[in-house]
């Protein structure tokens, strides 16, 4: 104890203070070339997202591992710093955090559009990149698009175009009655302005319409109205564990109108189970895609976790890859080099679907293929998991990726404001 | 909207309140005799509805209906023996903390073992459809549901009303010290009533498995109105919960009813907020010396 009476608080931070940035800051220059490349990992892993978090986080860890055991990113290490974003104030607080503290080197995740607004505020002030892997509000894509923002996840107008391909030609357009259950939230309110308008250009109607709070469980009360409005389809802009709600307590109910909609992941589809799961669905990927790397990236992640991976896992595994090639080929992990990179001609991306994936320079969306599945009746269903059938790739062959994100309604972007 | 979908809407609120009740009846037993704020009632919730899945391949839907109560009432009695009877005594901040914990640790544990990923649960074909009772059309499933509930409600009220075992645990909620004057050592009451009350809990897991998903986080979804209604309903009153729960259940379906569905859950705060404001002992909260 004597050590301490003549080594006070202040004089013991000054020392090891000085000595710390000493030995930080000299090597720094150094180390920026040749120590790990730290990217930051900020999902959702608790609430009505948490679900679809656990896979984003499960896939993120699959995707370092293989690119680690590869050698790294040009011999350096990637390592990944993992947090749950909560909600969109805590989101930006942990992104300010781990951009001034850890140094990281981009940021990947998210699934809630608010918070992926929160975290685009933020590195844009701090200059780091951001791949959001799973928010879909097209504002996002539109009015509050920011320079350092990149979306691997696809937008709310390409589900809506491909799932309104679908019910145009199923006829459950033009001179139907639709029932509306909107997600009461950023993601929701954006994909039902979307709906109503495909709507409205298509001849089609609203029978009823509701906004359901996003830790609602309990939908008698909405079986009720479908039940007495009699729509021609009921079509769903919910997210999250909602969906498991909707589908059991249709079941339940017994209503048999057609189901459709917009919002959709897999995961809550197998959370209703065979029994309950019905109707077509838009999803970026789906572990049934029949291509070599689909089935090489399904065939990993069973072998480690024990279970096939959810589109959201596809998203996070996804932005890795990407954000890992982009450094390759910019040789560093400088933001307006890497912006450059996938602005520019030469980013082509494998998405482990049939045609290449790139950035609209534009918006920053990443232009690719989507699917839809179809549930299959229970008795089908091999096992819990393929419980649907999935399409093709989407637009066909002969359209361009750019038609699936025509009448998008979340405004024009412009980098500069 | 028409007089009859109103109609509809507000006895589906009222039915609706039966589930809050099998909650809601087991936390204010276990303030009202033991002063202990059980916060992990709902991950006991949540345990049910998991057992439920893993005993189905085994025991079946109806099997597993009276299976699970029983282990679950087994898991509160051993949580009360070890945990609970540390906290009797003292301020009901230090339970607060205690069972806050609780709710954590299970909660990660079902993480842990199941996965974050909610998990599907079939109901039997039997009780899927609906049922027309007049106009009224309602899901088969949650007729069988609230039978569940009233049945376990009923029970617990002959246990409490008509029984020695009942009159004890009254006396002890209203004066634990003067029972112990009396040589009634309070102890395995407080046990057995632990145990109804968690058990309850299960119950109600295993009842809403089927209807709601199943994921680690669901029994803090139901914590928080099955709070409500014990405030509202006032402590140590059996009825008082009761008439909470329908109350509740009403002013939701009210709501619903008249087209403010995402109104429906700040509608039961508010109504809290009114009852407390007017009876700050609830609507029929007996006067209790220890919590004065």
């Amino acid at each position: 104890m004597t050590l301490r009476s003549n080594f006070d608080r202040r004089g013991f931070l000054r020392t090891t203070g000085a000595a710390a940035l000493g030995t930080l800051a000299a090597p720094s220059i150094l180390r920026a070339q040749d120590g790990p490349i730290v990217i930051g990992h900020l999902t959702p892993r608790t609430g009505f997202l948490g679900p679809l978090g656990e896979y984003a986080v499960m896939a993120a860890d699959l995707a370092a591992e293989e690119i680690n055991a590869a050698g790294g990113i040009d011999g350096r290490e990637l390592q990944l710093i993992k947090e749950d974003s909560v909600n969109p104030q805590t989101a930006s607080t942990k992104a300010e955090r781990m951009i001034d503290r850890d140094k990281v080197a981009a940021i990947v995740g998210e699934i809630s559009s608010a918070s992926a607004l929160t975290i685009a505020q933020t590195v844009e002030r701090g200059k780091t990149l951001f791949l959001n892997t799973g928010a879909n509000s097209d504002a996002l894509r539109g009015a509050d698009c920011k320079r350092h923002m990149f979306h691997v996840e696809t937008q709310n107008a390409m589900y809506v175009n491909a799932e309104g391909q679908h019910l145009l030609q199923n006829g459950l357009v033009e001179g139907k009655k639709w029932y509306v259950l909107t997600a009461d939230y950023a993601f929701g309110h954006d994909l039902l302005a979307g709906a109503k308008a495909f709507l409205e250009r298509n001849g089609g109607s609203i029978a009823g319409e509701d906004l359901v709070p996003t830790d609602a469980t309990d939908f008698s009360s909405f079986m009720l109205k479908i039940r007495a409005a009699e729509p021609d389809l009921v079509a769903l802009n919910l997210a999250g564990t909602q969906i498991t709600s909707f589908f059991k307590q249709y079941g339940e109910f017994g209503l048999d109108f057609p189901v459709g909609g917009f919002g959709f992941d897999t995961a809550m589809a197998w959370a209703a189970g065979a029994q309950n799961f019905r109707g077509t669905w838009p999803c970026v990927w789906n572990h049934q895609i029949d291509t070599e790397r689909s089935q090489a990236f399904t065939k990993a992640f069973t072998d480690k976790y024990g279970k096939p991976p959810e589109n959201q896992a596809w998203g996070d595994y996804m932005a890795i890859q990407i954000l890992a090639q982009a450094i390759r080929e910019t040789k560093g992990t400088d933001a307006a080099a890497i912006i450059e990179y996938f602005e520019g001609p030469d980013a082509k991306f494998d998405m482990m679907k049939t045609r290449e994936g790139y950035f609209n320079p534009e918006n920053h969306q990443l232009l690719q293929e989507i699917y839809a599945i179809t549930a299959v009746p229970a008795s089908d269903a091999e096992n819990e998991w393929d419980i649907f059938t999935t399409s093709g790739p989407l637009p066909a062959p002969d359209q361009p990726l750019e038609s699936l994100i025509a009448d998008a309604v979340g405004g024009s972007c412009s980098f500069s404001g | 909207m028409t007089l009859f979908l109103f109609l509809s809407q507000l006895l589906n609120g009222l039915l609706d309140g039966f589930y809050y009740l099998l909650i809601a009846i087991g936390l204010s037993l276990i303030f009202s005799l033991g002063g202990i704020v059980n916060l992990a009632h709902g991950a006991f919730f949540a345990i049910g509805a998991y057992l439920a899945i893993a005993l189905t391949p085994y025991t079946g839907f109806f099997g597993a209906v009276i299976l699970v109560p029983l282990i679950v009432a087994g898991l509160g009695m051993i949580v009360e023996r070890l945990l609970f009877t540390r906290f009797y005594r003292v301020d009901p901040l230090y339970s607060l903390l205690l069972t806050f914990g609780l709710a954590m640790i299970i909660e990660q544990a079902l993480r842990w073992s199941f996965g974050a990923a909610p998990l599907a649960y079939n109901m039997p074909e039997l009780l899927r459809g609906q049922v027309f009772m007049g106009d009224f059309i309602y899901s088969r499933y949650r007729i069988f549901l609230i039978a569940v509930a009233i049945l376990a409600v009923a029970a617990l009220w002959l246990l409490l009303n008509r029984t020695a075992f009942g009159r004890i645990v009254r006396a002890g909620i209203q004066n634990p010290d003067i029972l112990g004057a009396m040589g009634i050592s309070l102890r395995p009451y407080l046990s057995a009533v632990a145990g109804i009350a968690i058990g309850l809990a299960g119950l109600a897991g295993v009842l809403m498995a089927p209807i709601v998903p199943v994921h680690p986080a669901m029994g803090a979804e139901v914590l928080t109105a099955a709070f409500v209604v014990v405030v509202i309903g006032g402590l140590g009153s059996f009825w008082g919960v009761v008439l909470a729960a329908i109350l509740v259940g009403l002013v939701k379906g009210f709501v619903i009813g008249i087209d403010l569905p995402s109104w429906s859950l700040a509608a039961i705060y508010l109504l809290m907020f009114l009852v407390l404001l007017l009876r700050p002992r609830g609507l029929m909260g007996e006067r209790i010396l220890r919590f004065e």
